[in-house]
């Protein structure tokens, strides 16, 4: 009666497992909400107790036989339900014999899949809608999820309560959704995993060593769907893009922590592993035809990378990216960007005018990086003084401290060369 | 996103809520503990603490070799901050929101107080990538 094999603790293992386990107990259970409770528990014991005694044999079954007697509990007691977020499971509640696992649990390899979409649900916030994926899909504690978006962990624990009973709620039956509803779907879902990186790649500033690398997670979640959804050209694209834009996380800030812009960046600190990587899924992804948002900015993330000097960047094929990405998905930002690239190819002021309009958008009139970067641009043409004012402008309006002092930087930076009369005479 | 949701108190306002009967003092701490129980279970609740009176407070300065010299409190100082509320919200109209419920707090009587709240965005320390 032999209870474990001391295999070695891999937490990566857990988390893959997770949702296949939850998949489990909700067909078993019918009931979404409780059984993420109960694997969540589950998991916790994992933590608790792998690392010392070792992987069980079965890892998948010993979860499954965890969180099914907490759901045994769970129905059995409100009580046990109140205290499920904070109550340590105890050891002799998750000791599971080898001969109690059921060999074969029914198992579905969609569950993943069908999980990803269930979070991703359109009627969620973004937050709470994040915070439930990364519990569920990602197999990550509230207190690490807590941890990364700096709240208490009773409050992301109610986000995340809060977001089961909104699925809940609309209905949603545990299935997967037929192809058509699937790629109705698809681009809530790739949003999210992009909020994730996002969040991850944003924060990867700043002494937060004890946070947990969302732009990581982010990218093991959405390798995981690019093996769920292999046909999928925007699934490769957007993970081409994620691995394509962490690539330069190591050269994108200073020793002081102080932001490094693309073109200052010191490239051979670049992971060119990762690179290779994007490249590859971005060429496939593109071979499939039909080109989408993410394979696009992934597309120029890789014109970027390609180039070994800032100079040697190729702008105009950027630009016609840029054209593209026009047609494709219009956003302000869009045209911003689209404005810096055509800048680059035609001169500062033709990029200049194309701002012009962004003015009157109420969505970008007031936001910084319309004074950033018309600053940047004034400061190509020339006009150190008005590059100065928008510059300055943007720093009062962002609401990051990184790009506040990288702002300030700059302001102060074209101040002196505007009081020193010689410097001045040689920029362009 | 994260607002700090400030209240400030009229330095006068102090000496009147020693006046408030005992039933107003307990449905004023009340309704804050509601309140942040009920941003608790939204999922926005960060932070929330009440300060000590002004007259427990000191200004600090770094003297000489950083020693710590303190100083009472500005007389002439007419507002003081009484407690702060921290929230992470989706929209800023949301934290308004917020700072309007907490700024409606019973007083003497049950009335509401419509104390002025501060709300001011937190910075974050993440940065997107400039061009």
């Amino acid at each position: 009666m032999k209870e474990i094999l001391p295999n070695a603790f891999d937490e990566r293992l857990l988390r893959e497992l997770a949702p296949q386990v939850l998949g489990a107990v909700v067909r078993r259970y019918r009931d979404f909400a409780a059984a993420e409770d109960a694997v969540q528990e589950a998991m916790l014991a994992a933590f608790a107790q792998w690392p010392q005694q070792g992987v069980p044999e079965n890892p998948r079954g010993w979860l499954i036989q965890v969180a099914s007697r907490r759901m045994t509990d769970l129905v059995r007691s409100e009580i046990a339900r109140r205290e499920r977020e904070t109550s340590v499971v105890r050891d002799a509640e998750t000791m599971v014999l080898a001969d109690e696992i059921e060999p074969d649990i029914e198992m579905d390899p969609n569950d993943t899949l069908i999980l990803l979409f269930m979070c991703c649900h359109p009627a969620l916030t973004s937050s709470s809608t994040i915070a439930l994926t990364l519990r569920a899909v990602g197999g990550l504690t509230t207190a690490e999820i807590a941890n990364a978006f700096l709240v208490p962990e009773a409050t992301m624990a109610q986000r995340i309560s809060r977001a089961k009973q909104s699925i809940k709620a609309s209905g949603v039956p545990f299935s997967l959704l037929p192809p058509e509803d699937r790629a109705e779907r698809l681009p809530a879902v790739l949003h999210v995993l992009y909020l994730i990186f996002n969040e991850g790649y944003a924060s990867s500033i700043g002494a937060h060593l004890q946070r947990l690398d969302l732009a990581r997670e982010a990218i093991r979640l959405t390798r995981c769907a690019t093996n769920l959804l292999p046909d999928d050209a925007e699934v490769a694209g957007l993970l081409a893009l994620m691995l394509l834009t962490d690539a330069r996380r190591a050269a994108r800030t200073g020793s002081d922590e102080e932001l490094i812009p693309l073109d200052k960046q010191d490239r051979s600190l670049w992971d060119r592993a990762e690179i290779s990587e994007g490249t590859e899924f971005l060429t496939a992804a593109l071979s499939k035809g039909s080109v989408g948002l993410y394979q696009l900015q992934a597309a120029i993330a890789a014109v970027h990378d390609e180039a070994a000097r800032a100079e040697d960047t190729d702008w105009p094929q950027i630009l016609a990216l840029y054209e593209l990405l026009k047609g494709v998905s219009p956003s302000p930002m869009v045209t911003l960007n689209h404005a810096i690239a055509t800048a680059m190819v035609h001169g500062p002021s033709k990029g200049l005018e194309l701002l012009k309009p962004l003015d009157s958008d109420h969505r970008l009139a007031e936001h910084h990086r319309l004074s950033s970067v018309r600053a940047h641009l004034l400061e190509l043409l020339g006009d150190h003084e008005s590059a100065v004012r928008h510059y300055r402008i943007a720093a009062s309006r962002t609401t990051s401290i990184p790009e506040q002092n990288y702002l300030m930087t700059q302001t102060a930076r074209l101040e002196t060369s505007l009081n020193c009369p010689e410097e001045k005479t040689i920029t362009p | 996103m994260k607002y700090i949701l400030m209240m400030h108190i009229q330095k006068a306002g102090y000496g009147t809520f020693g006046a408030w009967s005992d039933k107003d003092i307990a449905a004023n701490f009340a309704f804050v503990k509601g309140l942040n129980k009920a941003l608790s279970e939204s999922g926005e609740f960060v932070a929330a603490d009440g300060l000590t009176l002004p007259d427990q407070a000191r200004v600090v300065r770094a003297g000489k070799d950083g020693v710590p010299v303190t100083d009472g409190v500005f007389p002439e100082s007419k507002e003081f901050l009484a407690g702060y509320l921290m929230v992470d919200v989706e929209t800023t109209e949301r934290a308004y929101e917020i700072a309007a419920i907490w700024s409606a707090g019973p007083g003497p009587g049950g009335l509401p107080l419509n104390m002025p709240i501060e709300v001011r965005q937190a910075m974050s320390v993440g940065a997107s990538e400039l061009p």
